[in-house]
């Protein structure tokens, strides 16, 4: 019975909501936005465990001193601080929470992205190796449309961003729009296994 | 080349970026037909009327498409359009509201509640996506302050998507764009203008082809190109030099990799 009622509630909601989107009548309708309000409620109560997550294996790492431990500090404080002061001043602009997320928070986390673009530079000495015909025609394809999407580009040779639109609308649209069809027919045919109580991977265990 | 100090190629990036940001280039920057379907079609929404506005990224990406947002958010505001503002990340309400207040309110004097509104984040990615299709209030019952939808007067007959001109959004990943696409476009018929990083902007280019996207801001360029267009020259067209120089010093690279690789193979190296 443990596995039996979830597959189920699936196999019923699953195809109620394949039903609600072609049947607009509004007793289908109406329980399908209840539904919906009621997966929004389930949803949220994740970021509840998350935080309990975060606090209990950090705190286990503290406590065992285990693999960089002194890192956990930080972050259960900043976890704490933010949390402090978003209830007890409020979120809006101007609040403390407010500053320290657009002065602390924003410029670190804009800064850890920004890393790729060193990692990006140093991957092109190797990524870019012209080994084969298919990875030369791919140096040549990236070094157009990286050219072609900056403004230097133009100065370099007024047809470069004719050449780059071209690629991106032409070979690149074919194979990407090949890539979402294959992907689409996957999601679907996922979603009837799911259903169907074929695929049960997401019920977890053995 | 094995034994070739990586931090070389650091220290050329650092130097090729900073330089334009302290010492402009001035570079002419070039409209694509994505980036002029976006701005045409905000253009053609009539003044008074509401705009959904999707506001689905976090801190990690601000650099690249906050520019954007104010983009957008300027023309917009310039013709008298009334935005919802809305988050599906969980870090991205503190954005949009610096955003709506400073260049709705400080720029263009509007009211919050009146002619704009931050209605935050809610979890359910593309639950909330469809949830909105049907009822907005429904799904926001209060604004990112708290404050019911019902007693703010931008709200007065928004009920969903029929009662909004069009959505824009702009995305850094999932949720975003594409379940814009396919759960809202694709159901509800809505209008959709998007901005994206341009890491994920091949991926839409399919959606802007067959109309389902009636226009596509491409990274930093594509937040230029806006910026261009609505006359206001923000971080990303100064970003463009820095970017323009960037990709030069990659492209060296990528031929300075390859002389030093076929230099190996001649001196008797492996191919790998």
């Amino acid at each position: 019975m443990r596995r039996e009622v979830p597959l189920i509630i699936t196999a019923i909601f699953g195809s109620f909501m394949v039903i609600e989107y072609f049947v607009p009548h509004p007793s289908v309708t109406g329980f399908g936005e209840m539904l919906q309000q009621w997966a929004i409620i389930v949803v949220a109560f994740a970021y509840v465990l998350g935080v309990a997550n975060i606090v209990r294996i950090n705190g286990e790492k503290i406590s065992k001193r285990s693999k960089d431990w002194p890192y956990a500090f930080p972050l259960l404080a900043g976890l704490g601080f933010m949390l402090t002061v978003g209830v007890v001043f409020g979120v809006g602009n101007g609040t403390l929470f407010s500053d320290f997320y657009l002065y602390a928070y924003a410029p670190m986390s804009g800064t850890m992205f920004s890393l790729l673009a060193f990692f990006i530079a140093s991957a092109a000495f190797r990524a870019f190796r012209i080994r084969t015909l298919e990875a030369g025609l791919l140096a040549v394809a990236a070094v157009i449309v990286m050219l072609g999407r900056v403004p230097v580009g133009t100065e370099i040779w007024d047809k470069l961003p004719v050449i780059s639109d071209w690629i991106m609308n032409a070979p690149q649209m074919a194979a990407k729009r090949a890539i979402l069809i294959g992907a689409a027919l996957g999601a679907i045919s996922t979603g009837l296994k799911v259903i169907l109580g074929i695929e049960r991977n997401y019920l977890g265990g053995d | 080349m094995e034994g070739f100090d990586r931090r070389y190629v650091f220290l050329v990036i650092l130097l090729v970026v900073l330089i334009p940001l302290i010492i402009p280039l001035g570079l002419p920057i070039r409209v694509s037909k994505e980036v002029l379907g976006a701005y045409d079609a905000i253009d053609r929404v009539p003044e008074g009327s509401t705009v959904y506005f999707a506001c689905d990224y976090d801190p990690a990406t601000l650099p690249e498409v906050h520019p954007m947002s104010y983009a957008t958010l300027n023309h917009l505001f310039s013709r008298d359009i009334k935005v919802i503002g809305a988050c599906l990340w969980p870090g991205g309400p503190p954005l949009l509201e610096e955003v709506l207040t400073r260049v709705g309110e400080e720029k263009f004097g509007k009211k919050y509640g009146v002619d704009f509104v931050n209605l935050g984040y809610k979890e359910g990615r593309e639950v909330v996506m469809v949830s909105l299709g049907k009822s907005i209030p429904g799904t926001f019952p209060a604004d990112f302050y708290g404050t019911p939808v019902s007693e703010l007067p931008i709200m007065d007959g928004v009920r969903n998507f029929s009662d909004v001109a069009m959505i824009v959004n702009i995305s850094a990943g999932y949720p975003g764009t594409k379940e814009w696409v396919q759960q809202v476009q694709s159901r509800f018929h809505v209008t959709i203008a998007a901005g994206c990083t341009a890491v994920s902007a091949p991926e839409y280019y399919p959606y802007y082809q067959s109309g389902q996207l009636v226009g596509l801001l491409g990274g930093l360029a594509g937040a230029a190109e806006y910026e261009k267009l609505v006359g206001v020259a923000g971080t990303a067209t100064r970003g463009m030099d820095a970017q323009s120089l960037g990709h030069l010093a990659i492209i060296v690279f990528i031929i300075v990799g390859n002389v030093l690789y076929f230099r190996s193979v001649k001196a008797g190296g492996k191919r790998r």
